[in-house]
């Protein structure tokens, strides 16, 4: 076999591990997914009635935004889970093996989809629930599932790096929440971009967040052509945007995080 | 005979901390060196580097004629490590950690189910194979953590501490274990905090602190230095001092020292429990009362006043110094 293929075998090893984890601590799955399910009833019923949307009701707006952070704050598992590694000496057991550099990475990184998968599906029947309806096709509806999952995957690359970075689990925690909560809030995911004032909303326009957000809600027809997007080309074309930061992001992320992950010791 | 785990002039620092500061080792094929030294004293940064998790900043390293730096991944197919923090999933069972760790040593699926139940025999833990390692002890962690670095049968092993932290019952139990490995022909690099332990297991011992060796030498040569077993005594009363003293001086093999309080002596003596019944014999016929008595093997602490003057930092932390983020 060549080094990707044994990276693959070594990745599919570790995270067959992360996944027998997952169902031993049912715990952190419930709390997964009882956030998604909060998010979506304070937003409905808090929010619903005060954020005016032209076109389209407030519910249907704010679905495609809640998946949006929700999924990117999946990513703060992936970086709570290298970070426990490392803190457990378990990281350096997997560096003494002659195994492939990436692997512990690739791994944790593909097994954590699960909890977003686990969490998009909760959310739709959440949000079926509150009066948000699909209302394009199934298959689009399909492919913004895909996105934002794809989405994630990048931005969990990011949280890998901080996790071997930090020192422990609970900076993750608060790291992360310092990092999404602004980046997700900044966006067009619970109010329109246009409402925000001057430079915070040229923020949101070319915030990737606020682009997958923007091609989840045409991808589920939760929008109304009658009342478009800011003309910027990020929201014009929110699929492409998305992907293009998909890909710098991994450019990026995945070397600076194998690289780290070798240097990488216990503390 | 050629060694298989070498270091020359071995430095590491984090920041201001040196972690090494120019350790050379030498161990020759199918022997055992102790590497001996208090908490921070660089024994895991060095077991770091010989393992190719830490890049040394100068000085070269190799293992079974490899160097660490240049190649690490081949070093790592001929070794195994067992680290100070057993470093066991907790959450999967011992079954578990042991298959994995075999399908990353990429055994194959078959092969490494049957290695890891082998080896689980082989460490009395059949018994405890399917349960999570949470519901473990210390010891059975340890030697979890042990049977993971023998899935590839290396040889060439790392023990990084493998019995801090074990009641005295698990780590003779421990002490067996590695006992039988060696016999086998394994090369053995063990770091330790107790004398006892490397006189147990090692050929060889080095003595490090601050991240250089201070004296090497087997267990007998280093004891010699310190001088062996002592004799420690304290009299009922204060007035008998002297006469415990010339009792003491008869059989002591060196110099009789008295305690700050005035009613303690120390004295080297050889001929074990032996020569404490003489003594014992001569005091009670010169109607000497005693408060205390023992004989006393010299302990880490004693290698270490012994050796640089000074008792061993109890104020260094509990852990080796921590490398800085993004170094």
């Amino acid at each position: 076999m060549n080094g990707l293929l044994w990276s693959l075998h070594d990745g599919h090893v570790v995270a067959l591990r992360n996944v027998r984890k997952i169902r031993r601590v049912p715990e952190v799955l419930v709390f997964v997914l009882i956030s998604p399910i909060m998010f979506v009833l304070l937003f409905a019923y808090v929010f619903g009635d005060s954020i005016p949307i032209p076109g389209v009701d407030y519910r249907e707006f704010l679905i495609a935004g809640i998946f949006a952070q929700t999924v990117i704050f999946g990513a703060t598992f992936t970086g709570a889970g290298i970070a426990e590694d490392m803190q457990k000496g378990i990281i350096d057991r997997f560096r003494s093996l002659p195994m492939s550099r990436s692997a512990v990475l690739v791994g944790r990184t593909a097994s954590d989809v699960i909890y977003n998968l686990l969490s998009i599906l909760i959310m739709t029947l959440t949000g079926l629930l509150v009066g948000w309806r699909i209302r394009g096709s199934l298959l689009d509806a399909l492919g913004g599932f895909l996105l934002l999952l794809v989405f994630a995957y990048a931005f969990s690359w990011v949280m890998a790096f901080v996790g071997l970075v930090v020192p422990s689990v609970e900076v993750i925690n608060n790291a992360s929440f310092i990092v999404i909560f602004p980046v997700t809030f900044i966006a067009n995911t619970f109010v329109p971009a246009e409402n925000l004032p001057g430079p915070l909303r040229t923020f949101a326009e070319y915030n990737p967040v606020s682009a997958v957000t923007q091609a989840a809600r045409e991808a589920f027809g939760n929008t109304n052509p009658a009342f478009p997007p800011p003309d910027v080309w990020p929201l014009r074309h929110p699929v492409l945007y998305t992907l293009g930061w998909v890909g710098i992001i991994l450019l990026v992320f995945v070397p600076l995080s194998v690289r780290q992950y070798q240097r990488a010791a216990t503390r | 005979m050629t060694a298989v785990i070498e270091a020359h002039g071995l430095v590491k620092r984090y920041g201001s901390v040196t972690a090494l500061d120019g350790l050379d080792l030498a161990v020759p094929a199918g022997t055992v060196l102790g590497l001996l030294g208090p908490n921070g004293a660089g024994k895991t940064t060095a077991v770091r580097v010989l393992t190719t998790l830490l890049r040394p900043d100068a000085g070269r390293a190799s293992v079974a004629g490899i160097d660490v730096v240049d190649h690490p991944d081949e070093v790592r197919r001929r070794i195994g490590l067992s680290g100070q923090y057993a470093a066991v999933d907790e959450t999967l069972t011992g079954y578990e950690n042991l298959e994995m760790i075999a399908r990353l040593y990429r055994l194959g699926r078959r092969r490494a189910r049957t290695r890891a139940r082998e080896l689980l025999e082989r460490f009395t833990l059949s018994d405890a194979a399917d349960r999570p390692v949470k519901t473990y002890s210390g010891g059975m962690r340890r030697r979890l953590d042990l049977a993971g670095s023998l899935v590839a049968e290396p040889s060439v092993l790392f023990l990084d501490e493998p019995t801090t932290g074990l009641d005295p019952r698990s780590r003779v139990t421990m002490w067996e274990v590695i006992r039988e490995l060696v016999d086998q022909g394994t090369t053995l690099l063990l770091t330790t905090q107790y004398l006892e332990e490397a006189d147990r297991l090692a050929d060889e011992i080095v003595v490090i602190d601050h991240g250089r060796a201070i004296a090497r030498g087997d267990a007998d040569t280093l004891k010699a230095r310190v001088g062996g077993e002592r004799i420690e005594l304290i009299v009922r009363d204060a007035e008998r001092l002297d006469d415990a003293r010339q009792v003491l001086s008869r059989s002591a093999v060196g110099e009789v020292v008295v305690d700050d309080h005035g009613t303690g002596l120390t004295a080297p003596v050889d001929g074990g429990p032996d020569t404490l019944m003489q003594v014992l014999r001569e005091l009670d016929a010169a109607g000497i009362g005693l408060k205390d008595v023992g004989l006393r093997r010299p302990t880490l602490d004693d290698v270490f006043l012994t050796l640089t003057g000074q008792p061993t930092d109890a104020s260094t932390p509990d852990h080796e110094p921590s490398p800085e983020v993004g170094r």
